[in-house]
């Protein structure tokens, strides 16, 4: 707990140094992965990652030094290599694109491994903590490496806030883009020149084994909350700067624990979050919905029977008690005791003594559902020609949902009948 | 009987158009007149899509050229506009119905600018003559088949073109949908627009086009509908495959043959 505070009083200079480059580092590799997973290519960035390995190995072994920016060059380099190799395969081969991800992949990152176990046998004593790169370790973004790290993920920003409608574009509608003489070709090469300095400089915090979580999840996940590109791209942005920052703390706390992990499981766990309690397209919001139809279902059936209950005699007035309803029908008794009363706290019912009568809009809600019911039955026999003893059950569903636009419909098509196929009357 | 005509809106000269080497498409002459409403008509792949994706250069070709408005088509690219099939993206992309439509500002617009407010206002305006304007708010993975269809047919208006590309436009949607764009196709035709439709209903065809191009691998017919929609060219078109043209297409592709000695 002391070292919470410590961490988030920012009162360390290294402290707001490192949580600032861990903001900018996330939050900017979240935006970039927004176009990444939007243009289907998720895949790609993992595939990205892990091929800047070598890259950075090669970098060390050709300069000596662990110079950064030497490093970055070294790391988007062979990024870069991996896509075009990607691209070529795919393009002049049987092979389909997700086994030339895997393939580069391995490939790739089988260098990188090699590479980085012959340095670490080397005895070159300036090796020390080039295995940070595998897990990431924010605590490292200090001096020389902040400011270039950070300058590149300023730089990406820029051109996505630049770029913006032309990648919305790209994203969505590639072929129409070409259309209208945007260059596509130049275009891709941008967001993929993106994505994998969005990977360069995100392995610093996270490393490139799990680098792909920092781009596809924070995109993910803000999907789920809004329908706006722009806003997704915000909600990224912070998402990813939230598990940077508590990536950065894990640092500071516990030195020798690699970052990456940690910022993963944060990311994750918002994640999961969002599809579990993200309204309209989050899990439990489906439930409820489900939940909600049910009991309208329920509800509009109670309606429906006492509508039907009195409607050969037109004794709209006569309370009918529940053990009538449920002889007509089987309910369950506790949700249609809560279903009554719910309809009554609605006003479609009234309770007179033990029984039960519909008000004047409890009789219009019942008819409707009534009359919905039949002429679907009728709609049934006429278009699909379907037997008469045959359509009961499918109106049972169907009229709870039929809308008053297609209802008008159905009355044009069925030229406004007045009986249903079982000669009941259509209300 | 294929017409060639005098100043046409398109040429297309001795186009080939292969997939994966496989042709598709078999050294097609063809001119389009200025103002007509056009139908390419033909059986499943007999290459319609094939055909106009070609004309506008987005499939590569393997011989021949196309000239439009008498121009290589990159230097007129404004001037023309495209409606995709509607299958051929992700409806559930985060973007709303008037973001789509804006987005066919973006050619006029060019590189680095943002839509102005007359951008919006054209884009309402193409909104509103396919009826979708109530509509422009809305996300666009809630919109039917048909709606979907006029989001597009909108986006392709804003551009303002003089030459219109569409394909399978009538393909899935509604009946009152099918007869609204029918309507704005005309109306844009009598405006002197020149509109290629593809098209794979021949009981409209002949109600809804001025010009019909009937296609299956090769150029069937090419000429004012009343002309080109005969029992003897719609043999040729339907009635059975050309099974020596498609066993030698496959061979090309098999062998790895190039379909023409000599490769632009």
């Amino acid at each position: 707990m002391k070292e919470f505070f410590e961490f988030f009083s920012f009162a360390d200079a290294n402290v707001r140094f490192v949580t600032l480059g861990s903001v900018l580092l996330a939050g900017s590799s979240a935006v970039v992965g927004c176009f990444t997973l939007l243009r289907k290519r998720a895949l790609v960035g993992d595939a990205v990652a892990h091929a800047v390995l070598p890259g950075v190995c090669l970098a060390f072994i050709l300069s000596g030094t662990k110079n950064p920016l030497i490093l970055l060059i070294g790391a988007f380099i062979t990024g870069w290599l991996s896509l075009i190799i990607i691209d070529f395969i795919t393009a002049k081969s049987r092979i389909k694109e997700d086994t030339a991800i895997g393939l580069v992949l391995s490939v790739f990152f089988g260098i990188g491994i090699l590479l980085l176990t012959s340095i670490q046998h080397s005895g070159n004593a300036a090796q020390s903590g080039l295995d940070k790169f595998l897990f990431g370790n924010a605590a490292s973004l200090v001096g020389e490496d902040l400011i270039i790290f950070s300058i590149v993920a300023v730089l990406l920003l820029t051109a996505t806030v630049v770029f913006y409608k032309e990648l919305k574009l790209l994203c969505f509608d590639e072929v129409y883009a070409k259309t209208i003489g945007f260059p596509v070709r130049g275009l891709e090469l941008l967001l993929t020149t993106l994505t994998v300095l969005a990977v360069v400089v995100g392995i610093q915090a996270v490393g490139v084994v799990l680098m792909a979580a920092m781009l596809i999840t924070p995109a993910a996940a803000a999907r789920f909350w809004t329908d706006k590109l722009g806003v997704m791209l915000v909600l990224a942005a912070v998402i990813g700067a939230i598990s940077g920052v508590s990536g950065a703390f894990v640092s500071y706390t516990a030195p020798a624990m690699p970052t990456g992990p940690w910022i993963v499981l944060i990311v994750s766990l918002i994640a999961t979050f969002s599809f579990a309690f993200a309204p309209n397209k989050g899990w439990i919001a489906r439930i409820v919905r489900q939940r909600l139809n049910k009991k309208r279902i329920l509800e509009e059936n109670l309606l429906k029977l006492l509508y039907q209950l009195s409607e050969n005699k037109q004794d709209f007035h006569t309370p009918r008690p529940m053990h009538e309803l449920l002889d007509k029908r089987s309910f369950p008794v506790k949700e249609a005791a809560s279903g009554l009363a719910k309809l009554k706290s609605q006003g479609y019912l009234e309770k007179i003594k033990d029984g039960w009568v519909l008000t004047a809009e409890g009789i219009t809600r019942g008819r409707r559902v009534v009359r919905l019911h039949r002429l679907w039955e009728l709609y049934l026999t006429q278009y699909l020609h379907l037997a008469s003893d045959h359509v009961h059950e499918d109106a049972e569903t169907i009229e709870h949902i039929i809308t008053p636009e297609l209802e008008k419909r159905l009355l044009v098509e069925l030229n406004f009948p007045i009986l249903d196929p079982h000669s009941s009357k259509i209300p | 009987m294929i017409l060639q005509v005098d100043n046409p809106v398109v040429e297309v000269h001795d186009l080939t158009v292969s997939y994966d080497r496989k042709p598709v498409l078999w050294g097609i002459d063809l001119t389009i007149p200025a103002g007509s409403l056009v139908g390419v008509i033909g059986p499943n792949g007999a290459g319609k899509s094939t055909l106009i994706k070609a004309m506008m250069d987005l499939l590569p070709t393997g011989s021949g050229y196309v000239r439009i408005f008498d121009k290589p088509i990159n230097e007129v690219r404004k001037r023309i506009s495209y409606v995709p099939q509607r299958e051929s993206v992700d409806w559930d992309f985060p973007a709303s119905v008037f973001d789509v439509v804006l987005m066919g500002r973006y050619g006029n617009l060019g590189l680095f600018s943002r839509p102005r407010k007359a951008d919006k206002d054209a884009a309402m305006e193409a909104l509103e003559k396919v009826g979708m304007q109530s509509y422009a708010q809305r996300q666009i993975s809630q919109l039917s088949g048909g709606q979907q269809q006029r989001v597009f047919l909108a986006r392709a208006l804003a551009q303002n073109a003089d030459l219109y590309f569409m394909d399978e436009p009538f393909a899935g949607v509604d009946i009152a949908t099918e007869t609204a764009i029918i309507e704005l196709l005309r109306t844009m035709r009598d405006q002197g627009k020149t509109v290629i439709v593809v098209h794979h209903d021949l009981q409209s065809a002949a109600d809804y086009f001025d010009w019909v191009v009937l296609l299956n691998m090769r150029l069937v017919g090419s000429g004012p509908t009343e002309k080109v929609l005969t029992q003897e060219l719609l043999e040729q078109t339907y009635g059975g495959k050309l099974t020596v043209l498609s066993k030698v297409g496959d061979l090309l592709q098999k062998q790895e043959f190039p379909s023409r000695e000599k490769q632009r």
